[in-house]
């Protein structure tokens, strides 16, 4: 894991305490709430429904131990008791004070964390796949770039205040576990005929109101000019992206509107003139992160057998378990999903039970997934079943990855002073519905994703089976979508037609489901069918 | 009835007008009529309130009730959460926001 040097820290700890000055003036009376607004924000601090929220920055979702017990203990000392991991692979607490901002920031400064990146119209933390560094189909370690990367971006002076937030996904493998392609830019690491690393950039993706799937800019970018293209990509957009109207500001909107080619003319022209100014991180800076992220020390000779005889244990592993590149090892995913529970919160003693569990049995580290669970990334297979066990005792060990009851929601209107009609009661219900192991594994992977508003932070465009709350007429109303998917094979979901209340979109989920189950062949996925068959069938089973 | 609300500068808690003050509960809010601009212009001058506006509420015997779900919402608290609204103990409470 990358280690802060003396300027990470310094930079850290110099940015608590010019906070805790303009809280001490906030509150005060010294500055008013206008003033103080976009200075909260750059810390991570929200005003939301009911209370201020404060937003913490997971960098590419990994964190080690220590920090992930200090997450917990900031839930109990300053909040209620719990956190909520997002879909940006960050923690929120819904029920910080104001006044605690400033110590809560300084215990995380403690543990290289800070909430820098996490909101107003600058680069934001940038995601990665959680697999990363773990998973046997991946070129190299995206860990070390997306960390170079976050160091060119984390206060930029150029780009602190770009037309809206800018949000950057760096991969390395051909399956896409970061919905890398609706990202404002889209990276994918590769390795060209000579073995030499390089980065396929992809611009212009992104959700909220107007979804746009990332166009291929660039088809090879040497390794030691990825900054400064990125630094293109991102000059350009901040030269022409609008300013006039923040729903059309982002950059997916800047490249539809100019087209393709025009923007990337200009970037190319940017590009050559970065080019001939010394801006690129040296490779020395590339190698001294690598290093960082070096292998953890793999014991050898590990068996790949597990003993299975549990039958609740082997569906666990079944389901939540993924291969790993070391023979006898395994990566292991806690849903943070239980049967009718809220999707992504956590209390503060699971969050702590995590850490402890990470330092016995996965090399001291865990990632945060965009999907809102947490991943062992390294477990010997011999262990998986006392881990299994601890993580039963904790209620973490609901075995439902990537089926349905793993469901994406945002906080909705149960927390978000933004949204329009509340996601969580709906993942509850759909939770409950089919939340039989059974009923699931009859289903297969679907991935259910829920948006309390057309912002889209619970990804609802991208959803095998997408909801999006709005508001019709001060009443609650859900538009049920199919068909979207942010994998490899990204696509943006179809509205099925006229929205439902609560309970109906609960059943019309349902029945879109019969349709699948109805019409499957073989080992198609509900995507996969819904693909061959269209949206006519589903149509005239929900609505005819 | 017209009705104000904000939240706590410190704590970030939703607090409403109630003619001399502000409290954590709903039915303690007062019809401001057309007011509500000069006390939101006044309060949030002397650090007292954050983010303050004026809603549109409903008075009846069950007491103060304000017309949107999002306002309701509020009042109470997630609706997810009952033991962190305001009416822990009462597991009919979400019915009134709903």
């Amino acid at each position: 894991m990358y280690k802060y040097d003396e300027y990470d820290q310094q930079m850290v700890d110099t940015r608590v305490e010019e906070f805790r000055d303009q809280v001490r003036r906030r509150l005060a009376g010294d500055l008013t709430e206008d003033q103080f607004k976009p200075l909260r924000l750059q810390n991570g601090l929200y005003l939301q429904l009911h209370a201020y929220m404060l937003r913490v920055a997971v960098p590419y979702g990994t964190l080690n131990s220590e920090q992930m017990t200090v997450l917990g203990d900031i839930a109990d000392k300053y909040d209620r008791g719990y956190g909520h991991f997002t879909t940006r692979t960050n923690i929120q607490y819904n029920w910080i004070k104001l006044e605690d901002t400033p110590d809560a920031l300084a215990d995380l400064a403690k543990v290289e964390m800070h909430a820098i990146q996490t909101s107003g119209n600058c680069i934001r933390n940038i995601s990665s796949d959680q697999y990363a560094g773990a998973s046997a189909d991946e070129v190299v370690d995206p860990r070390p770039y997306a960390e170079l990367l976050r160091q060119w971006s984390s206060f930029h002076p150029e780009f602190l205040v770009l037309p809206r937030k800018f949000k950057i996904a760096v991969i390395a493998s051909e399956t896409d576990r970061a919905a890398m392609r609706l990202h404002d830019i889209g990276i994918q690491l590769v390795k060209d005929a000579q073995g030499q690393v390089g980065a396929v950039f992809y611009v212009g993706g992104g959700m909220g109101r107007t979804p746009f799937i990332a166009k291929k800019i660039r088809e090879f970018v040497p390794i030691d000019q990825m900054i400064t293209y990125a630094e293109a990509c991102v000059r350009v957009y901040n030269r022409y992206g609008r300013r006039d109207n923040k729903y059309k500001a982002r950059i997916k909107i800047l490249v539809h509107e100019l087209g393709l080619e025009a923007y990337s003319k200009e970037v190319d022209e940017e590009f050559a003139h970065l080019l001939t100014q010394p801006i690129e991180p040296p490779l020395a800076e590339l190698e001294r992160i690598q290093a960082m992220f070096a292998d953890p020390a793999f014991e050898t000779g590990l068996s790949d057998e597990i003993e299975l005889s549990d039958p609740d244990f082997r569906l666990w592993v079944e389901r939540n378990s993924f291969a790993h590149k070391a023979p006898g090892y395994a990566i292991a995913n806690v849903s943070l999903k239980p049967i009718g529970g809220i999707p992504g919160d956590a209390t503060s003693d699971q969050i702590r039970l995590m850490a402890r569990l990470a330092k016995d049995y996965s090399f001291d580290e865990l990632r945060v997934t965009h999907a809102q669970n947490i991943v062992f990334p390294h477990v010997k297979k011999s262990d998986l079943f006392a881990l299994w066990q601890e993580l039963v005792k904790a209620d973490l060990a609901t075995p439902n990855l990537d089926t349905v009851g793993d469901i994406i929601a945002c906080p909705g209107l149960d927390y978000c002073a933004l949204a329009n009609a509340r996601s969580i009661p709906v993942a509850q219900k759909i939770s409950e519905r089919f939340g039989s192991a059974r009923r699931q594994a009859e289903i297969g992977e679907l991935k259910l994703k829920i948006s309390g508003c057309i912002n889209a932070c619970g990804h609802h465009h991208a959803g095998h089976i997408g909801i999006l709350g709005v508001d019709k007429k001060g009443k609650e109303n859900y538009q049920l979508l199919l068909g979207g998917s942010e994998g490899a094979d990204t696509s943006l979901a179809k509205i099925t037609g006229p929205g439902f209340d609560e309970d109906g979109v609960v059943d019309a989920t349902e029945k879109a489901i019969e349709v699948y189950l109805a019409n499957k062949q073989g080992d198609e996925r509900f995507l996969d069918t819904y693909r061959r068959i269209g949206m006519a069938p589903f149509k005239e089973a929900i609505y005819g | 009835m017209k009705i104000v609300t904000g939240n706590d500068l410190k704590s970030g808690a939703v607090i409403w007008w109630t003619g001399v003050g502000w409290s954590l509960d709903v039915n303690n809010a007062a019809d401001t009529g057309e007011q509500g601009a000069k006390i939101i212009a006044r309060e949030e001058g002397v650090q007292n309130v954050v983010g303050a506006y004026v809603i549109d509420a409903e008075k009846d015997e069950n007491g103060v009730r304000p017309l949107h779900i999002k306002e309701r919402i509020r009042a109470l608290g997630p609706t997810v959460r009952p033991d962190l609204t305001l009416k822990p103990s009462d597991p009919q409470a979400v019915n009134w926001v709903i």
